[in-house]
């Protein structure tokens, strides 16, 4: 009995690392990307007046945007727009952009 | 390397010439092939995404009567006069030039399903292997029989599609005299850009303040309240325009009497004004009633979220504002770009054979000029709900400005110029 319950937790772990692991989609996380680029321009290269994310860090993307969505940034818009994505969809848009030409 | 940069030189400057012609120059190249009806912030995008993201394997045609894209976002500020129409019109060329899309400019007059072909008002027949068809909205001119009587629309004015429109109700204002009146009616939601018509009422009370302080805006609206961003805009009235808007809620329009400008309504007394602005009811665009996919309430097109496929019709799909809506998804310019990629995501998937996104997530943001420099905004995040099979608001996430804002106004004009570039460059 102890040992079924071992096997289990063994094996609810190692699903949970798999899932973990498993990096979403790339067509995916290119569509959620591009609903940034109304303001942040196509594959995130931004005409005047807007930050452009092309080619910035996912590290410095990641870390904005958690900022943004815990308000410990203030912003007019982000703070709202942050909190419909979770922090794994954050990290995987923040790679996109990161990963595009400047 | 040579012969073949000429090559491709010779054929872009063919195709420029085409579409300079007008000439109906279907796309001819291998490939897959998709015909986009309508290049508005939907149509556009649509196209040149999948452009972009078949890497120039599917063929893309679009037809569009107007040889230039004048945006609706923007044109208020062109009633307002502090933008020129020159400042909110665009060229079409770089979905040409950067992105291999073939530009017809004439008009649809039929889409057969069973055949796929799109036929034109020149006679040219469009084979498609998927249609996208985007064309925004038309107007419900048999709720008003005064605005069918001959002439009645070259005198009252909409200005709800920016170009001509635009322009001729400027002109009315600009000859009203001191001390007129400017009524304008808001119809029954749902409509085009929610907050539009708020917008609108601060940028002629703002002429007015500047130019004609002793001129009125009038607005009637059929719905119960205001319907977006409510509270900022009522504080702009009360604390910037107090003497010159006034709200009246609940105002039905039933009839326009043009000779006498006056509006009549179903509950409440007539309003006549020096100035008339008929913002009349609002369904999918013609092209999307005829062909049979307007079957919402006849006024709005039900698509599946995850690919826009029309539930009417097979291998057609529908974009932008003609379509039935999902909770709390506004006809927006912005949530029309958003729904051109997302389409154009799930086209480029089905014609090559990959997977459909089962997870699409966008979001929209719409700001308005409360005067010629400050500015609100409303925010939006929608997610795909398996279960509920439509786009839902993500909980906690979206809102509205705290207050008007300078800053605001300057990432509006920010706003523009990107969406601009990532629906037409």
């Amino acid at each position: 009995m102890k040992l079924r319950v071992c096997v289990a937790a063994a094996v609810w772990l190692c699903s949970v690392q798999v899932a973990q692991a498993q990096s979403p989609d790339p067509l995916q996380v290119r569509s959620w990307a591009a609903s940034c680029s109304n303001c942040h321009g196509t594959n995130g290269v931004a005409q005047s007046g807007m930050e452009s994310l092309a080619g910035v860090p996912a590290a410095d993307i990641t870390k904005k945007m958690l900022d943004f969505k815990a308000g410990r940034k203030p912003a007019t818009i982000m703070h709202q727009l942050s909190k419909g994505y979770s922090d794994e969809q954050i990290a995987a848009i923040a790679g996109f952009f990161a990963a595009q030409k400047k | 390397m040579l012969q073949r940069r000429q090559v491709i030189q010779a054929g872009t400057s063919l195709g420029v010439l085409g579409l300079l012609a007008g000439c109906a120059t279907p796309a001819t190249g291998k490939g897959p092939k998709v015909v986009v009806i309508g290049a508005g912030y939907g149509g556009a995008t649509a196209a040149k995404y999948i452009r972009m993201w078949s890497e120039g394997a599917v063929q893309v045609t679009v037809v569009e009567p107007n040889a230039q894209f004048i945006s609706c976002p923007m044109s208020n500020l062109v009633i307002g006069g502090s933008m020129k129409l020159s400042d909110i019109t665009l060229s079409y060329d770089n979905l040409v030039k950067r992105h291999g899309v073939t530009m017809v400019s004439d008009r649809v007059v039929n889409i057969d399903g069973a055949k796929r072909m799109v036929k034109l008002a020149s006679g040219t027949e469009l084979p498609y292997d998927r249609l996208i068809v985007s064309p925004g909205v038309d107007f419900m001119w048999e709720t008003l029989p005064g605005m069918n009587k001959p002439n009645a629309q070259e005198q009252v004015f909409h200005g709800w599609k920016a170009g001509a429109q635009t322009v001729a109700l400027r002109k009315q204002i600009e000859s009203m005299p001191d001390g007129g009146v400017f009524a304008m009616t808001v119809p029954q939601a749902p409509y085009r850009c929610p907050p539009g018509p708020y917008e609108r009422a601060c940028q002629v009370a703002d002429y007015f303040s500047k130019a004609k302080p002793k001129s009125k805006v009038i607005i009637l609206d059929a719905n119960d309240d205001v319907t977006s961003k409510g509270p900022l805009f009522k504080k702009a009235w009360a604390e910037r325009y107090k003497n010159i808007i006034e709200y009246r809620p609940k105002h039905a329009l039933t009839d326009v009497d043009v000779a006498t400008k006056t509006l009549k309504f179903e509950f409440n007394d007539d309003v006549k004004a020096a100035v008339l602005n008929v913002i009349p009811s609002m369904r999918a665009g013609d092209v999307a009633v005829n062909a049979g996919m307007a079957t919402a309430n006849k006024r709005w097109c039900e698509v599946d979220f995850l690919t826009f496929e029309s539930k009417a019709l097979p291998n057609i799909h529908v974009l932008g504002d003609a379509i039935q809506i999902a909770p709390l998804m506004p006809k927006s310019a912005h949530m029309a770009n958003q729904h051109g990629k997302s389409c154009a995501a799930a086209v480029v998937a089905l014609l090559t054979g990959k997977p459909v996104n089962p997870l699409p997530i966008y979001n929209n943001t719409c700001y308005s000029f409360v005067s010629a420099e400050d500015v609100i905004h409303v925010s939006s995040v929608h997610r795909y709900d398996a279960a509920q099979k439509t786009m839902l608001t993500v909980p906690g996430s979206g809102g509205v400005s705290a207050a008007a804002n300078e800053l605001e106004g300057r990432y509006a004009m920010g706003w523009a110029r990107n969406i601009w570039a990532d629906t037409l460059a």
